[in-house]
């Protein structure tokens, strides 16, 4: 019984190569299915996500089991069987654990810290777990991924700070104004990042939206495409008089704002605060805007650097991490390794020592005056019952057949000496 | 009696800095909690013991510099609670009860025996014109906190340093709103206080302005937060200069109090 992982990820696979063992759809049942039957393979589940497709089991043996999924992939996906063997990875037992647990905790992904990875994970636990193709193991293991995941979310710092220009753009926005809903927010001018940052703060919720163009045409384009309101490029100084956040990113090739400028509209704005994000390069409004009071500028180095400095930061949270996951992996060895059997047979035994005692004494109590000959009688006929009865589970346990941890599990649950049972719960 | 539970106070608000500077180093929840929960127990005891000593003396114990000093913290803390539990502000504990545990210190060091009141001073207006006045001072004290918080604030977002403790921090606009709440209720508070106080030194005095340094530097006081608010409504001061001011604000009284009882002239010698 042991854990095995084989799969590839955005690490060591590019995307074509990515996409071409994916299990999209329809394809994902079918090849879930498939590789459940395999007969290495008792229990199986399979995550395909746009960076990662892997495949989780619980193998006897890890060698046959990696050749024979090899096979199942090649024939499955209709590629060469040999173009397989450096493409993917392959771990068992406490490297695949590890392996599982850091993907749920979002420490193998492309973006460290983002959070879909679990969901996903979480998926594709829910599909197998639908199939039935997992078992004790993987459902124990994949209840701990799940539950390391949430205590690295909660208990490291992982996924606090914004990684993305877009992000970092509402996260300041959100330090800056108490409620974004009551603001006005233009953008002006156009481009793919500008817009990707507008699109993001509005769906943040902003209570009214002004775009701005040189050309028209292309602000009232853009202006229905984010509700919002058209307003002349030689009116937006204007404007700026009620817009709380700016973005813009005209590609202009000199400052379409200048300082002395803005020092007109903040006082016409009673000095209510403006954060204005400045995307273009180059730049657009003259940097030195920023020493104006209540005016807050980042160009999109800035941004960057707010950025970098926050990877940097996950970097710092993700060793913390990297922690919790050793210790966890060390806490589900523990419980996989008690589904030996011998722990198992001596708990069993004592159980039923215990059980015969307590009734004997219980018994005993209420009898003083009986004789010594009684006494042995009633007290061999007790070690009789109770030997008869765990004999046949004991002699099960000593037996050796496949499917022998599914065994040691029932056992354990029909005599209440699985003491780990309720931790989850 | 009343004694030991100052002494408790004292120890309690001690514990409550610690864990609130902690907080600025490590966040936790936890952590927060505690903190209430000490400042909360210290803040009990606290009134405890002005109670006591308002039943010693038979009038409000605010008639030496040791009282109130102590009071001025009660006023403090209290104004905390209610800012913590209506508007929950992260990290305003950790500005403001190192402010409480100084005040306490001096407090403690100061004399404490009780002088019998000059009967020109038994009067209704001692509670009156000392307790508006003290929470008004109390008020400038949050604002003081506040203006701390909203300058560091600051400081991380126009230099794009967003690193130590601008992820916890209110933004600046919550921020600066609540300094500016503080200080419209502070402002009437000085104002009335100051009234009242010429009010009552025309009953004792038999004239209503002496000029006395308390009286020249609570006028300075009041003039300075009339600037924080007209500037604000008018010119649009807000946010760094509204903590600016409220910051000097702060201090001015600061001097008041402390600078005057050195000085040790004046009308207001009780204090």
């Amino acid at each position: 019984m042991k854990v095995f992982v084989v799969g590839l990820n955005h690490k060591i696979a590019d995307v074509d190569v990515r996409e071409k063992l994916a299990f999209n759809g329809p394809k994902l049942e079918e090849g879930l299915t498939k590789f459940k039957e395999l007969p290495e393979v008792q229990e199986a589940i399979i995550l395909s996500t746009c960076n990662r497709v892997e495949l989780y089991a619980n193998v006897r043996d890890a060698v046959k089991a990696s050749e024979s999924i090899k096979t199942f992939l090649s024939e499955f996906h209709n590629i060469n069987r040999e173009s397989l063997n450096d493409a993917l990875y392959i771990y068992d037992d406490i490297k695949a654990v590890e392996h599982i647990f850091r993907v749920a905790s979002s420490l193998d992904s492309m973006v460290i810290g983002e959070p879909q990875i679990l969901g996903q994970l979480k998926d594709a636990f829910e599909l197998a777990h639908k199939k039935k193709t997992t078992g004790i193991l993987l459902n124990r293991l994949m209840k701990k991924a799940i539950s390391v995941a949430k205590r690295v979310r909660t208990e490291t710092r992982i996924a606090e700070n914004a990684v993305s220009i877009s992000f970092a753009a509402v996260e300041l926005a959100k330090k800056i104004f108490t409620d974004l809903s009551k603001k006005v927010f233009m953008l002006l001018g156009a481009g793919e990042m500008a817009e990707l940052a507008a699109k993001h703060l509005i769906s943040n919720g902003v209570k009214e939206v002004i775009v701005s163009n040189r050309t028209y045409e292309r602000a009232c384009e853009l202006a229905k495409e984010f509700n919002g309101r058209p307003v002349r490029f030689d009116d937006f100084i204007q404007e700026m008089m009620r817009a709380d956040i700016v973005i813009c990113s005209t590609g202009a090739s000199d400052y379409v704002l200048k300082k002395s400028q803005m020092q007109k509209v903040m006082k016409e704005r009673k000095q209510r605060p403006v954060f204005i994000i400045d995307i273009s390069v180059p730049r657009n409004i003259d940097p030195e805007t920023n020493d104006l009071d209540n005016v807050y500028l980042y160009n999109i180095d800035d941004l960057q650097g707010v950025v970098d400095a926050n990877r940097f930061e996950r970097q710092k949270e993700a060793e913390k991490a990297e922690r919790l996951v050793e210790e966890e992996v060390e806490t589900f060895f523990k419980w996989q390794s008690s589904l030996d059997s011998v722990p198992t047979i001596i708990a069993l035994r004592e159980k039923a020592e215990e059980i015969k005692k307590e009734e004997l004494d219980k018994l005993l109590s209420k009898f003083p005056g009986i004789g010594e000959k009684e006494k042995k009688a009633i007290e061999y006929m007790a070690a009789a019952i109770t030997n008869k009865l765990i004999h046949p589970p004991t002699a099960a346990l000593k037996e050796d057949f496949e499917d022998k941890d599914i065994m040691v599990a029932t056992i354990k649950r029909l005599y209440g000496i699985d003491g780990e049972k309720h931790e989850d719960k | 009696m009343g004694g030991i539970l100052f002494e408790l106070a004292l120890t309690f608000y001690f514990a409550a800095t610690i864990v609130s500077i902690l907080e600025l180093f490590k966040s936790a929840k936890i952590t927060s909690r505690i903190m209430l929960l000490l400042a909360g127990v210290g803040f009990a005891i606290h009134t405890a013991s002005i109670i006591c000593r308002y039943i010693a003396a038979g009038h409000i114990p605010i008639t030496n510099a040791h009282e109130a000093t102590s009071f001025f913290s009660w006023c403090i803390v209290l104004i905390f609670f209610i800012l913590e539990f209506r508007y929950r502000i992260i990290l305003l504990s950790s500005f403001i009860m190192p402010v409480v545990f100084v005040l306490m210190l001096s407090s403690s060091m100061l004399p404490r025996e009780l002088k019998p009141l000059s009967p020109v001073l038994r009067s209704y207006w001692l509670g009156i014109h000392t307790v508006l006045a003290f929470l008004g001072n109390a008020a400038f004290a949050l604002a003081f906190g506040i203006g701390f918080m909203y300058l560091v604030q600051e400081r991380h977002v126009k230099s794009k340093r967003l690193g130590g403790l601008f992820a916890r921090l209110p933004s600046l606009q919550s921020l600066d709103e609540i300094n500016y709440r503080l200080i419209t209720f502070g402002f009437p508070l000085l104002t009335l206080a100051i009234i009242t106080g010429a009010l009552w030194a025309e009953s004792a005095w038999g004239s209503y302005w002496n000029w006395d340094a308390r009286e020249v530097w609570s006028l300075i006081t009041w003039f300075i937060y009339a600037i924080v608010l007209h500037a604000r409504l008018t010119a649009g001061w807000r946010g760094r200069r509204a903590a600016l001011l409220s910051i000097t604000g702060f201090l001015t009284i600061l001097v008041a109090f402390f600078g005057i009882k050195l000085l040790g002239k004046g009308l207001h010698v009780f204090l």
